[in-house]
């Protein structure tokens, strides 16, 4: 078969009306606004599709994926912002130049660590290096000496809370809780316009669409098995030879790395990056987006997070002082009723129709990207 | 008529209205009955096709009102929402009636962008009344540059910040700070001094205009700076040292729920604020003493520009009106009473202009005066109001004893030179 075998046709018809939705349905149906604002849930599915690998494969369930899809969006607002504080542009600071923020701090020179922020390809490294070496620190810290489960969690939950207190205490270097604010353009190219968020839009719908294949081929892998396997048994695993440590460290650094993408992409569409991304509650909130589209599912991963980030803006829009409570009543109500979320939903319900339909035509059909495992598929 | 006629007529106007309070409301309102027929054509008043019709112009209210800030920010709501009443039950502005569509920022800053977006772009609001945290406003503040908005901002902050598309109602940081400081060395003849922070830019640009002032206007003595992480409950060692050091002043600028454990454990270690040791806080109006108690924080100073306990007719016809409103034991501190000040100063800005279109409105709003609760107020060129500065002393009750107000209306200086 093709390069594409790991995409059997229901993963491919899933795929298209993913992609007809986010490409073309949703640019035609509304205006940049809102527009924009599906672009920003999109980067949200980044986190989520990391976490279906990560929690819903291997079973490590990490509380703090903010930190990274903040790292990632920090990289790419360090970069914008020394473009927006060019010394013409920062003419009455004291020390113009730097950043504003650097300015009001008393800080005279650019610091060291964000020099290389100067070039784009540095940065575009950056976004994905700096999260992928922090968690491959974590990782061989925490998987080697075989910490995990419960304790794990807490410990991605503590390095959240370090980081933002981190951010939020070296305000002269971070923007402190104001965070990177006022970023404008791109090599020269203004970020704000309706024009650059159209391809802003497009490019975050482009590279989302990327990362559901590149997942789906992981996950079709024999890595992808063992990642399954060791959720499941994870001595087993670890009997058959293999480190199971290493496998782990993969995935983790493999989900900290998508984040990332979208932490950068979230920068440049919303146009600012603050440490309220960083911290616990928002990482607790990224798991609840893929809790709700359902853990196992990539694509359900994604709708989940449409879902809950819509549900959020409408409730919040149409009833100010009650929508919190709208929010928790829609979480309680999936996780009771839904325990596998959106995807749940589908593969009880509307799957065996398009089973039929699908009998139907001509070919075989396999394994749906919906399943946990893909099982064994002739070739 | 010139825009100087124009601008004393609406500025006597405004003040009888505050004045009458709302007692006079039914009479106000029969008036503008007259006033609104003669409203000026749509298509002359609108020209960039904001939300504005025959006989209404929508406004925006963004303000957090779930999250940890909605316990501050709840008072500004309250306040736009009391002042907007009040302007059309005495007739609206340009013969149109005020209708607001109220935003939850949620206590996260990005959300406030977002909806800030949605206001402006969406709702095409008029102006909008709101933000509260600094970080809020420089969230949104790209927003309302790109779409040419109109945001008022009530709170007290750090300055060092000016933008052709805010007005900020509340004081800048010299504003509050240097006649504070200026009134306790003369008053108390303090001689040196101990600061404390939250850490965040607020504070700590605040502690380094007071340091300058002290240090090199003053020519007195720092002897400690310190900052606590926002939430901090902790202070045990820093009044230790406070012990210690023996400050004739603790200059404290500590926000939210800090603030309570702050002061409770001041007052058991047995720091007497009313006979022994002077404390001089911007940072804690009647709202904040609600959740500290105000035995806790009994005879300490603060330096802003309102109370709720100041005795004019204006201020009186306000807490009379807002009380009526929201309840009897709601309490105003300066940042509501700031919120207040908005959509005033937006409806005599938009009269002066004759037109809703955002750049008339900016550009008629410098000059402008209004007689708030607090007194008169007077736009600055740079966006900023001239205020006096007044020092409260906190009563058990909750409330704070006006002292001291400064005898002039005190220049907002958002780029101080010599204090950077």
């Amino acid at each position: 078969m093709t390069g594409t075998a790991f995409l059997n046709r229901k993963d491919l018809i899933g795929l298209l009306l993913l992609g007809l939705l986010i490409v073309v349905v949703l640019p035609l149906a509304f205006d940049i606004f809102r527009l924009n604002l599906i672009g920003k849930y999109l980067t949200y599915a980044f986190v989520a599709l990391g976490l279906v690998l990560c929690w819903g494969d291997a079973g490590i369930l990490s509380l703090g994926q903010g930190v990274f899809f903040g790292l990632g969006g920090y990289c790419m607002a360090m970069f914008l912002k020394l473009e927006a504080s060019s010394p013409e542009a920062t003419k009455i600071q004291s020390t113009p130049g730097i950043p504003d923020f650097m300015d009001w701090n008393q800080i005279t020179a650019l610091p060291l660590f964000w020099r290389p922020f100067h070039s784009l390809t540095f940065t575009l490294v950056a976004i994905i290096a700096v999260p992928v070496l922090v968690t491959f620190i974590i990782g061989l810290a925490m998987f080697k000496r075989r910490v995990g489960g419960v304790y794990f969690a807490i410990i991605t939950q503590a390095i959240a809370a370090i980081l933002t207190i981190l951010i939020v205490g070296q305000q002269g270097f971070t923007g402190g809780i104001n965070g990177i604010t006022d970023l404008r353009t791109l090599k020269g190219w203004d970020i704000r316009t309706d024009h650059a968020k159209y391809v802003l839009y497009f490019i975050n719908a482009s590279l989302l669409l990327g990362s559901i294949v590149l997942c789906q081929y992981v996950r079709h892998t024999k890595l992808g098995r063992i990642l399954v396997a060791m959720r499941e048994r994870e001595d087993r695993v670890r009997f058959s030879g293999y480190d199971v440590a290493n496998f782990k460290i993969f995935v983790f650094c493999f989900a900290a790395a998508l984040a990332a993408v979208g932490g950068a992409m979230f920068t440049l569409q919303v146009g600012f990056m603050s440490p309220s991304f960083v911290g616990i509650v928002p990482s607790v909130e990224l798991v609840i987006y893929c809790a709700v589209g359902g853990r196992l599912s990539l694509l359900g991963a994604v709708y989940g997070t449409l879902l809950v980030n819509a549900a959020k803006t409408m409730f919040s829009e149409d009833f100010p002082q009650l929508w919190l409570f709208a929010m928790g009543a829609l979480f309680i109500g999936v996780v009771l009723a839904f325990p596998d979320g959106l995807a749940g939903i589908y593969q009880s319900y509307v799957e065996p129709h398009v089973e039929r339909l699908l009998a139907l035509l001509p070919g075989r059909s396999g394994p749906g990207m919906a399943a946990a495992a893909p099982a064994s598929r002739p070739e | 008529m010139t825009s100087r006629d124009h601008r004393t007529q609406l500025h006597s106007a405004t003040r009888r209205k505050l004045l009458i309070g709302m007692a006079a409301v039914p009479t106000a309102a029969l008036l503008s009955r007259v006033a609104r027929a003669a409203g000026p054509a749509t298509a002359a008043v609108n020209t960039t096709g904001l939300a504005v019709t025959d006989d209404t112009v929508t406004v925006g209210i963004l303000h957090s009102v779930t999250g940890t800030m909605a316990i501050s920010e709840t008072g500004s709501v309250e306040a736009e929402k009391l002042a907007i009443d009040q302007i059309n039950k005495s007739g609206g502005v340009l013969g149109r009636q005020i209708k607001f569509i109220q935003e939850d920022g949620a206590s996260d800053w990005p959300t406030f962008a977002e909806k800030a977006r949605k206001l402006l772009v969406n709702d095409k609001v008029a102006s909008v009344f709101g933000c509260w945290t600094s970080a809020s406003r420089k969230a949104v503040l790209p927003v309302f540059e790109q779409y040419d908005g109109i945001l008022y901002y009530p709170t007290f902050y750090e300055g060092l910040e000016q933008s052709k598309n805010v007005f900020y109602e509340g004081q800048e940081a010299t504003q509050q700070i240097i006649a504070g400081l200026n009134w306790i060395v003369k008053e108390k003849g303090a001689k040196s001094f101990y600061l404390l922070g939250s850490d965040y830019i607020w504070p700590r640009t605040s502690n380094k205009i007071a340091r300058k002032h002290i240090e090199n206007f003053l020519k007195l003595q720092v002897v400690g700076e310190e900052y606590f992480p926002l939430g901090s409950t902790e202070f045990n060692s820093v009044i230790n040292k406070i012990k210690l050091k023996k400050p004739d002043v603790i200059y404290a600028i500590i926000v939210g729920g800090s603030n309570v454990a702050f002061y409770k454990q001041l007052r058991a270690a047995g720091i007497d604020l009313v006979n022994k040791q002077n404390l001089l806080t911007i940072s804690v109006t009647e709202d904040e003493i609600l959740g500290i108690g105000g035995e806790n924080i009994v005879g300490a100073y603060a330096a802003m520009k309102y109370f709720q306990s100041l005795d004019n007719p204006t201020n009186k016809a306000f807490v009379k009106a807002f009380k009526d409103m929201w309840g009897q034991k709601s309490v105003i501190g300066d940042v509501t009473q700031a919120a207040y000040e908005g959509p005033w100063l937006w409806k005599l800005a938009v009269e002066k202009a004759g037109s809703f279109d955002t750049d008339k409105v900016i550009a008629a709003s410098p000059g402008i005066e209004l007689n708030a609760p607090e007194g008169t107020v007077r736009i600055h060129e740079n966006h900023h109001l001239w205020s006096k500065t007044r020092i409260g002393r906190a009563r058990a009750d909750g409330q704070y004893d006006v002292i001291y107000e400064t005898a002039e209306l005190v220049e907002p200086n958002p780029f101080p030179k010599g204090y950077q």
